[in-house]
């Protein structure tokens, strides 16, 4: 089992969070105390091996916390978080997992097959204990890591573990950290703030043109951020990036609260492309259990004539809560959005973005295609607010619902604040359904009333799909068809 | 190849009984006409043999090559090689047009228990087909149905019967909206398919259509019920004298 030893070696030696992959090693001294206090946060920041700047802030944001009332105006209901019900800080897949595939849930395996996943990869997306298949996927992760690190510090590029980048780019978290979600931001943010696990750092150099998509470190990553991610992106002047968050295979995770941060900084002519898809466990068909998405997304464009654009693929969760934003504070910048909302059985989501116009001639684009079925709730809240001074600013907003059955609701809520009576803002809005007539076509020429209903909606849908790069693309039309299983009697 | 005997059949939420005891028989290699005046149940019986929801069957058979097709899902009923060109085509909007003929074929090969189309084999059959139909390709790419005059709908609908080659086409009304040109056009993409292993059902208003798709045998529906059956020269009749005599002996 030389390879074996080796492998493990190599994991070691890239990243010091490495017992998170699930090795032989004492999980329960590495949970934090069930609930949150002072110590929990001192406990947290202490197994990170953090500097002391980053425990103040910390405790700062703690101290804030608790005196905040939780937000209530978003149209979905759950019952009461107990905060002091949870553990937060613990190895964030279960701590007694599956001895082996037999003992997966079949619903879950049955998704995996459909989604085209190698049975190994399946085994570790479960969650399945033993080294012989986390060793083997981790193998394979090791040599993209590694090649991905090289290659990407030839460009002068970071990507690491936000941990890591405290410990080692301390200046550039220091002064970056905070400053587009302030810890004060809402309720989430900050206890985000106080307690959050770990996520992603990146900074761009000036001029450089990131060489690749960064996501596949990520899609290995995933398995170890826990329920509160920071991610932090920097993009210096001139530079391009373009992340892509998330995994395509759902995850079940105990954690049923999940509240991230992400902040994007965008510098003169930088452009930060930011995609996201999501299917944490949505619940089951009476809405038992699923994961309360709150999450806090924000760029800011910064410098002159940059560009943040947000791509979102939302098929998960039992809640989302989500509105990734964009301050265009330079002159002549530019905020997208584009959004795939999609709702079935008992999931609510809440979902939108804001663009803020600072700058002259800043311009914002939104398109968002929200899909509800079954007895789902999908709202899009959207605000465009115009400052006084954002001379010759234009906003267009295109928002389209699509309802499949007769018992979920879609919900359109945009606010537009313009102070500035020059600015061009537009806002269309369509609410339609799937008709019988349109399934009955399909299902005449031999497709299955599921298959229909996916093409239907892969149709809907398509404008934003095209936003996203070709291979998540494909993936997140496969994850649409799966999501919207059952929807059709 | 298609045996109807005594079929009855009504509108589900209303109960009204349209399709009243029809018998029709067709031959493999045969083409049929239906004609008769609007609201006599033909697009009813195209509805019910490609399984529509809506209608309930009360009584009577439909077999395909001797097994019946009534109980079949309507998706199975089409992998059987039943194939129905709607009077009214619907759009789909998004969803381009070769997207959906592919995934309607690869689904039709599924499950007849087949493998999928290759990409370059099904690109060589679309481009042929649509080609012979007139079709271009801008009207390939773009979504289905969606912003297509009159006639190109139709020819969209003869387009997918080339690509799926059904065993049994009922084409419903597929000559109204064509223009001169069009009717050609579509008729001799008919024509083509025409095979000693496939039988056609057309449905139509006009003798037109008949002087370029040669029937074999031609029908008169009327209350739901075959009236009159006899050769192409029936359709001359009916042209020169309406349904007046046939409709009172129903
Ligand atoms: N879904 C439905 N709901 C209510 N009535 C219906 C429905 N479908 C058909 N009908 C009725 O059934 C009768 C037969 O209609 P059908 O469409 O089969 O006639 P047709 O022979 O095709 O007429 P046309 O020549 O005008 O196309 C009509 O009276 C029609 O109104
Ligand atoms: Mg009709």
């Amino acid at each position: 089992m030389a390879a074996v030893k080796e492998t493990v070696d190599q994991v070691r030696a890239i990243d010091v969070d490495q017992y998170k992959y699930g090795f032989e090693t004492d999980i329960e001294s590495e949970r934090a105390r069930k609930g949150l206090g002072e110590d929990v946060v001192r406990f947290i920041s202490a197994k990170k091996n953090e500097p002391e700047w980053m425990l103040e802030w910390r405790l700062d944001a703690y101290q804030r916390w608790l005196t905040m009332e939780e937000p209530t105006w978003a149209r979905v209901n759950y019952p009461k978080i107990d905060f002091q019900d949870i553990y937060y800080y613990a190895a964030p897949k279960g701590t007694a997992g599956p001895k082996s595939l037999d003992e997966v849930d079949p619903e879950l395996l049955k998704t995996y097959e459909k989604l085209g996943i190698p049975l190994r990869e399946q085994a570790v997306l479960a969650g399945v204990e033993g080294a012989k298949v986390a060793v083997d996927a981790v193998f394979d992760s090791v040599s993209v890591v590694t090649t991905f690190r090289e290659e990407l510090s030839k460009h002068g590029i970071i990507f690491c573990s936000i941990s890591e980048a405290m410990r080692e780019h301390p200046e550039l978290v220091k002064k970056y950290l905070g400053s587009v979600v302030p810890v004060t931001d809402n309720y989430y943010a900050t206890l985000n703030s106080a307690v959050f696990s770990d996520g992603s750092f990146v900074w761009i150099p000036e001029g450089v043109r990131c060489p690749m998509e960064l996501s596949t470190y990520f899609r290995i990553n995933e398995k170890k951020t826990g329920q509160f991610e920071r991610t932090l992106i920097i993009a210096e002047k001139g530079s391009y990036v373009s992340y892509l968050e998330g995994c395509t295979a759902p995850q079940r995770d105990e954690n049923q609260l999940h509240a991230a941060v992400v902040e994007l900084v965008a510098m003169e002519d930088a452009e930060i492309k930011y995609s996201t898809v999501q299917n944490w466990y949505p619940g089951d068909k009476d809405g038992k259990g699923g994961i309360y998405n709150f999450v806090t997304k924000r760029g800011d464009c910064r410098g002159d004539r940059s560009k943040i654009s947000w791509t979102q693929v939302e098929t998960g969760s039992a809640i989302t809560w989500k509105y990734p934003s964009c301050i265009l504070r330079g002159d002549d910048t530019k905020g997208e959005f584009y959004s795939i909302a999609v709702s079935n059985g008992r999931q609510q989501v809440d979902s939108g973005t804001k663009m803020i116009h600072l700058g002259k001639r800043t311009s914002s684009r939104i398109i968002s295609k929200g899909i509800s079925a079954g007895h789902s709730q999908n709202t899009y809240r959207g605000q465009v607010k115009v400052n006084r001074k954002a001379e010759g600013a234009r906003s267009f907003t295109n928002c389209d619902s699509l309802l499949i059955g007769h018992d979920c609701g879609a919900h359109t809520v945009p606010y537009l604040e313009s102070a500035n009576p020059r600015a061009k803002v537009e806002h269309e809005a369509t609410t339609s359904k799937i008709s019988d007539d349109q399934l009955f076509y399909c299902i005449s020429r031999g497709l299955g009333p599921e298959e229909a209903v996916a093409l239907i909606v892969n149709g809907f849908v398509r404008d934003v799909l095209q936003q996203l790069p070709m291979e998540f693309a494909v993936e997140a039309q496969k994850l649409i068809g799966v999501s919207l299983e059952g929807s059709v009697g | 190849m298609l045996e109807i005997k005594n079929l009855h059949a009504e509108i589900e939420n209303e109960g009204r009984e349209i399709l009243r005891g029809l018998d029709l028989t067709v031959k493999p290699g045969e083409v049929h006409a239906i004609m008769g005046p609007n609201g006599a149940g033909k697009s009813t019986l195209s509805h019910v043999l490609a399984g529509k929801p809506g209608y309930r069957v009360t009584d009577g058979s439909a077999t395909l090559d001797g097994v019946d097709i009534l109980d079949m899902d309507p998706a199975l009923r089409a992998a059987n090689g039943v194939f129905l060109a709607f009077q009214y085509p619907v759009e789909i909007p998004g969803v381009a047009n070769m997207t959906f003929l592919k995934a309607a074929l690869n689904a039709q090969r599924k499950a007849r228990g087949e493998g999928e189309i290759s990409t370059p084999d099904f690109m060589r059959l679309v481009r042929a087909e649509a080609g012979k139909l007139k079709i271009s390709q801008d009207m390939l790419k773009r979504p289905v149905n969606v912003g297509f005059s009159g006639g190109e709908k139709k020819r969209n609908e003869i387009l997918q019967m080339a690509i799926l080659q059904p065993k049994l086409a009922i084409l419903d009304e597929t000559d109204s909206g064509l223009d001169i040109d069009a009717l050609k056009v579509v008729s001799e993409g008919v024509n083509a398919l025409r095979a000693p292993d496939r039988a056609f059902i057309v449905i139509t208003h006009y003798q037109r259509l008949l002087d370029h798709i040669r029937p074999d045998v031609v029908h008169v529906l009327s209350k739901g019920r075959i009236v009159k059956t006899g050769g192409p020269e029936l359709a001359l009749e009916l042209e020169a004298k309406g349904y007046a005599d046939f409709v009172d002996a129903a």
